[in-house]
């Protein structure tokens, strides 16, 4: 305590100001997309024109939009999925195994996190050309894969890492097979983790504009559908009144990926033995 | 001896870490026995071998005439409690101890009473219900044991089961783990650093050094008679002075120690003119009007009923531990010149 009280009085002076400055950067512009979604005049500029709902009203009427919404829902939830699944294994196989060159593997893993999307996604546009399949969805999930797979792997390794690996073996030490170890050790223990990694992988693909705009054929995603949009003026109050709806609902995605993390966190933490 | 549990020329590599050498063990039915030495020797890894967690690459294990080596952990009739306790941070305390029961398909009824019963074995009546975050680590210690026993293995193996503790409850857990191993007849295979803890609850002890086995004996016959310095070293202080031998004859020998004069020592093999270690408890040692040998106390360290001191001997450099009743040595004050003497049997020899 007395450490940190310390610390707190040698900060520097004019941080506070500094610190504000900051977050108003941040988030200042964010605020002017609800803002300007409830302003009753199509042109984005003060002053504020008076409180309406009708860009709520078309923007759910849109059934372009509806279509691409759907389509990023579609996407998000199969990438999230198959990424956590794969970064389970992933997770998994590096906490608990003696094996060689465990940096290296977690190197290339994450590498898609380091390599610019662009890059990725031209480089997954020439695969999936050379394998002549067809640009569609499948070719957005299989790219939002690739992408989420570090993410996903990030969460769950140090979910696993948290644990003490004597949990599975006292399981096996009372009668449980490997799998039923699984089952009923590991997974209810890594839960947190898997479930703000599927968040998280789904927050990463639903909001991916860039592969998704290489690999897309005539479905269009959520992001696809907006950058559209933006070419007609007219329709931009109805993508502001999009992107407020999105922005709630993120939050509240990450919000609650951020509870689950810390209840799991305080649950197996281990306790300081004593009498 | 009968073997219950034995363990056959098992040797276990760890890339080019020799974990355990041709270890060679017989224990008995209902035997306590614990596996003692320093940290790295070998001792948890063949407790986890025992439990299948670690496949030795040579040897074999039985486990009451039947071959398990190949067994998985959870086909082996041993259940274990672990140096961390291992307690599922998920689950309550009931279903801790009922966790190894599911497999068995048992009544409602049927189970309930068998974790009661295991609960109440470790004096934790009325916990069930309690979760397993809000224990304290004599209570998290007690429901591991329970979770182990609760499944009536053949063989329960405890790996430094009471590192954790402090030293008030170590000492009465210790003492129910001897009772509780007692009433049940289950052979408990122990795994500790601490010698005080193998001596006391043990009913044979092997120590262990860098994956070999050192000596399997009595409490009593590896403190009395340890064949071995290290084993000498290891459990509890010893003082050795360097000898030489005047005279062998049959099985007793005469050695000379300079300063001490001549030593009888029996039960060895040691011929005229060899050399030899000889070793005695600082105990064993007695400070005495009548003494053989005379010297002066260097330093004298208080412990509550035993005081500890220092002495250097006349004609011999090598200075000397003695162990006497506080009560008794009240002159005893570093400077003091003073006479030392010992019974016969007090000195053993042992090979370098």
């Amino acid at each position: 305590m007395s450490a940190s009280a310390k610390l707190a009085s040698m900060k520097p002076p004019g941080l506070f100001v500094y610190a504000i400055l900051y977050l108003a950067f941040l988030y200042v512009p964010v605020l002017f997309l609800p803002l300007f979604s409830f302003n009753d005049s199509a042109f984005v500029s003060f002053p504020l024109a008076g409180f309406t709902l009708r860009w709520y009203r078309a923007m759910l009427a849109d059934g372009a939009l509806g279509e691409a919404l759907a389509n990023s829902l579609k996407v998000g939830a199969v990438a999230a999925i198959s990424a956590t699944l794969l970064g389970l294994a992933a997770a998994r196989a590096l906490t608990r195994y003696r094996l060689k060159g465990t940096s290296t593997v977690l190197g290339f893993v994450s590498l898609p996190l380091f390599i610019p999307d662009i890059v990725l996604g031209i480089s997954l546009l020439i695969l999936v050309n050379a394998l002549s399949t067809p640009l569609s969805l499948s070719s957005v999930i299989f790219g939002h894969i690739v992408l989420c797979v570090p993410f996903a792997l990030a969460v769950l390794l140090s979910r696993l890492e948290g644990f003490d690996p004597s949990l599975e073996e006292a399981s096996r030490d009372l009668g449980e097979t490997a799998w039923m170890t699984f089952l009923r050790v590991t997974l209810p223990l890594a839960l947190p983790g898997i479930v703000a990694s599927l968040l998280l992988a789904f927050i990463v693909s639903f909001d991916e504009f860039l592969i998704a705009y290489f690999l897309a054929g005539t479905d269009a995603t959520l992001p696809i559908y907006i950058w559209g949009e933006l070419r007609f003026p007219a329709k931009l109050p109805i993508v502001l009144a999009l992107g407020a709806a999105i922005l709630v609902v993120t939050c509240l995605l990450v919000l609650v990926a951020e509870w689950l993390r810390n209840l799991g966190r305080a649950r197996t933490t281990p306790l300081a033995v004593g009498a | 001896m009968n073997a219950f549990l034995e363990i056959r020329d098992v040797s276990k590599r760890f890339g080019a870490v020799t974990a355990l050498s041709d270890v060679r063990l017989a224990i008995a039915r209902a035997e306590f026995f614990s596996l003692l030495g320093p940290s790295g020797c070998g001792k948890t890894t063949l407790l986890r071998t025992i439990a299948g967690f670690e496949q030795p690459d040579e040897g074999t294990i039985f486990i009451d005439g039947a071959d398990v080596t190949a067994m998985p952990p959870e086909r082996r009739p041993t259940n274990m409690v672990f140096q961390s306790y291992a307690i599922f941070p998920h689950l309550n305390v009931f279903d801790n101890i009922a966790y190894g029961l599911r497999r068995l398909r048992l009544e409602r009824a049927e189970l309930e009473r068998r974790v009661s019963e295991a609960l109440a074995m470790v004096r934790l009546d009325g916990y069930g219900g309690r979760r397993s975050d809000t224990l304290s680590g004599g209570q998290r210690q007690r429901v591991a044991l329970a979770r182990a026993l609760v499944r009536r293995p053949k063989v329960l193996l405890l790996d430094e089961p009471l590192g954790a503790l402090d030293r008030r409850l170590r000492e009465a857990m210790q003492r129910e783990l001897r009772e509780l191993q007692r009433n049940l007849g289950i052979t408990f295979v122990l795994v500790t650093h601490d010698q005080e803890e193998a001596l006391s609850m043990s009913d044979r002890i092997a120590v262990m050094s860098e994956g070999r086995v050192l000596q399997v004996d009595s409490p009593r016959a590896l403190y009395e008679r340890p064949a071995s310095r290290i084993v000498a070293e290891f459990i509890g202080t010893m003082n050795l002075l360097e000898a030489t031998v005047t005279e062998g004859a049959g099985s007793d020998a005469v050695c000379n120690v300079p300063g001490l004069g001549a030593i009888v020592v029996k039960d060895c093999a040691l011929a005229a003119g060899e050399r030899a270690t000889l070793a005695i408890r600082p105990e064993r040692l007695v400070i005495s009007d009548g003494g053989r040998t005379s010297g002066t106390i260097v330093s004298s360290t208080y412990l509550g009923g035993r005081t500890h001191l220092l002495i250097a001997l006349e004609g011999n450099g090598q200075p000397v531990a003695a162990t006497i009743d506080s009560a008794s040595g009240a002159g005893a004050s570093p400077g003091a010149r003073i006479k030392l003497d010992w019974e016969p049997d007090a000195f053993i020899a042992l090979p370098d």
